[in-house]
């Protein structure tokens, strides 16, 4: 599951995969609402860790 | 900027700065400890934060002011490439969630408050640890001098003018910050964060709905910029896609780095607060995405600037009516005031523990720690005010530039000793030296800019100095480590 985490540097860090202005969603050229979208994303990659990891024993 | 003053929007403004004074003051009560008696009272909090208030905190003072005001500059002046604010406040938090929860236990196992005091007991070496805690400090001070910056910034929009009242209100802030210390920006940031997300959402969309909609917004700011030319646009140019990415990767590796948002991570309750708050953090980054737009928003609306800093206020003196625009100018100023308050205390937390403790009175009492530190946060702000007065705006800039390049030079030094032990405390120094004086010396001569050319076979590569600088970094520290390991084995007995 760890590797979830790696998912966001992928899709953000290789600029190739938006950097274009088609398709647009709601006026929002392409690069600007794919890169707003991966930060719902990236919260739910990281909760789907979080809900798979054992729990730290409590203190 | 006009220099009349507007006395609805001072108003507003002044009403919501003397809210959040009274709350400062009172802070020392909240969630009551001896704020006195120990450092971890006055400069963590009491170490008792949970999940909400941490991330009003370090939603707080990692979002500054500062952002507010220069992200959306940055995108007005040059589009696309001011945008790598976004990928990098995303990517930031997988490592937070990775990484600082590891931090967090090995500093609360051993009642540590600093990344300075992890270090010595990773290492036990007291030069990296030295190191450690002069790069903070000499980062933190023009970040602080940044926040205030960026409060003049707003204070001039109302037409204020003059060095007073930003003195006044960073007198404010340094006395309620030394008698109540991480309380009172944890307090405050509970409405700075609120104003400024009231203020955001409005913005968001109320004036593109003035402006015509996004897509004229997007068609103005693209009109301008085909109109200016070079190296800006709607979409990165091919040779700006490297320095984009890595200074996304560098920018995010370095934000967990700074004394102020360690502060945040140290003052949490548990391990699993920090790993909820990687979860609930990119709210903010949502709102920075946003603010970033206001750049775009600026030419729609026909604003002409004399300096880009001034992008933001005029904006919102445009369009929307005096008391909202003061509403909306208490917030950034109110949002200055956290982050250089939690910088202060960071810094003050290094100096005391790993300065005045290691070197000049080890047998320091609990007390006695914090009454230091309270005295370091009011020289510290000071140094900062007498900076932003004295010294020309650009000084402090470039030295945040190369301060985020310097603090990104203790990443292996803090994070490689939470997962092994194998660098050797004197290469992971060599490696601090070599990256800081390597990346320090190649943004100098490109004129303090934070980037780096390589040429390989007829091809040049542009990206961020930084994380040139934190490879190079890393190469030495692990040809040192494996040298050394050849010229004196170190016994299998030596650590436990």
């Amino acid at each position: 599951m760890w590797v979830l985490l790696l998912v966001p540097f992928v899709g953000l860090l290789w600029v190739p995969f938006y950097n274009f202005q088609e398709p647009a969603l709601f006026g929002f050229p392409f690069f600007y609402w794919y890169q707003l979208a991966w930060v719902p994303i990236c919260s739910l990659l990281i909760w789907l860790v979080y809900r798979s990891r054992t729990p730290d024993e409590t203190p | 900027m006009s220099a009349e003053i507007d006395w609805i929007a001072l108003a507003v403004f002044v009403f919501f700065f003397a809210l959040v004074t009274v709350m400062g003051f009172f802070a020392a009560r909240w969630k009551a400890g001896p704020v006195d008696s120990h450092l971890d009272e006055w400069g963590l909090g009491g170490r008792q934060f949970g999940t909400w208030v941490t991330w009003f905190l370090v939603g707080g003072d990692f979002y500054t002011a500062y952002t507010v005001i220069a992200v959306p500059a940055l995108v007005y002046a040059v589009g696309a490439y001011g945008f790598f604010a976004l990928p990098y406040t995303i990517i930031v938090y997988p490592f937070v969630f990775a990484v600082m929860p590891l931090l967090w236990k090995a500093a609360h196992k051993k009642g540590h408050v600093t990344a300075a005091d992890v270090v010595l007991e990773a290492h036990g070496s007291r030069g990296l640890e030295l190191a450690v805690a002069v790069t903070g400090m000499v980062a933190t001070m023009p970040y602080i001098a940044l926040q205030l910056i960026g409060m003049g910034v707003v204070i001039q929009a109302i037409g204020l003018t003059g060095e007073l009242p930003i003195i006044a209100a960073f007198v404010i802030l340094a006395l309620y910050t030394y008698s109540s210390g991480l309380r009172a920006p944890a307090l405050i940031a509970f409405v700075k964060d609120i104003m400024i997300y009231i203020v955001v959402l409005v913005a968001v969309v109320v004036v593109p709905a003035k402006l015509g909609g996004y897509a004229a917004v997007f068609s103005a700011a693209n009109d301008a910029f085909a109109a200016k030319g070079g190296a800006t646009g709607l979409v990165l140019k091919p040779q700006q896609m490297l320095a984009y990415a890595t200074l996304a990767l560098g920018s995010a590796l370095a934000a967990f780095m700074y004394p102020h948002t360690l502060t945040g991570i140290f003052a949490s309750k548990s391990a699993d607060t920090i790993r909820k708050n990687a979860i609930l953090l990119p709210a903010y980054t949502l709102l920075l995405g946003l603010i970033a737009l206001l750049g775009y928003m600026a030419y729609a609306a026909h604003i002409k600037v004399a300096s880009n800093n001034d992008v933001v206020p005029a904006l919102f003196k445009a369009l929307f009516p005096s008391w909202f625009a003061g509403f909306a100018f208490a917030a950034i100023a109110i949002g200055a005031l956290v982050p250089a308050a939690v910088m202060s205390i960071g810094a003050a937390n290094l100096f005391t523990r790993n300065v005045w403790k290691s070197y000049v009175n080890p047998g320091i009492s609990h007390a006695g720690e914090a009454s230091v530190a309270k005295i370091v946060s009011l020289i510290v702000k000071l140094g900062a005010l007498a900076f932003t007065i004295f010294l020309p705006t650009q000084y402090a800039l470039d030295l945040q530039l190369l301060g985020g390049l310097w603090i990104l030079q203790t990443f292996p030094a803090l994070v490689f000793g939470l997962f092994t032990r194998w660098f050797r405390a004197e290469g992971l120094l060599l490696g601090w030296a070599a990256g800081i004086l390597w990346g320090s010396w190649t943004a100098w001569s490109n004129g303090l800019k934070p980037l780096a050319t390589l040429d390989l076979g007829g091809a040049s590569y542009v990206f961020y100095v930084g994380l040139g600088a934190l490879i190079l970094n890393v190469a030495v520290a692990a040809i040192a480590t494996v040298i050394q390991n050849l010229a004196s084995p170190r016994s299998a007995i030596a650590r436990s």
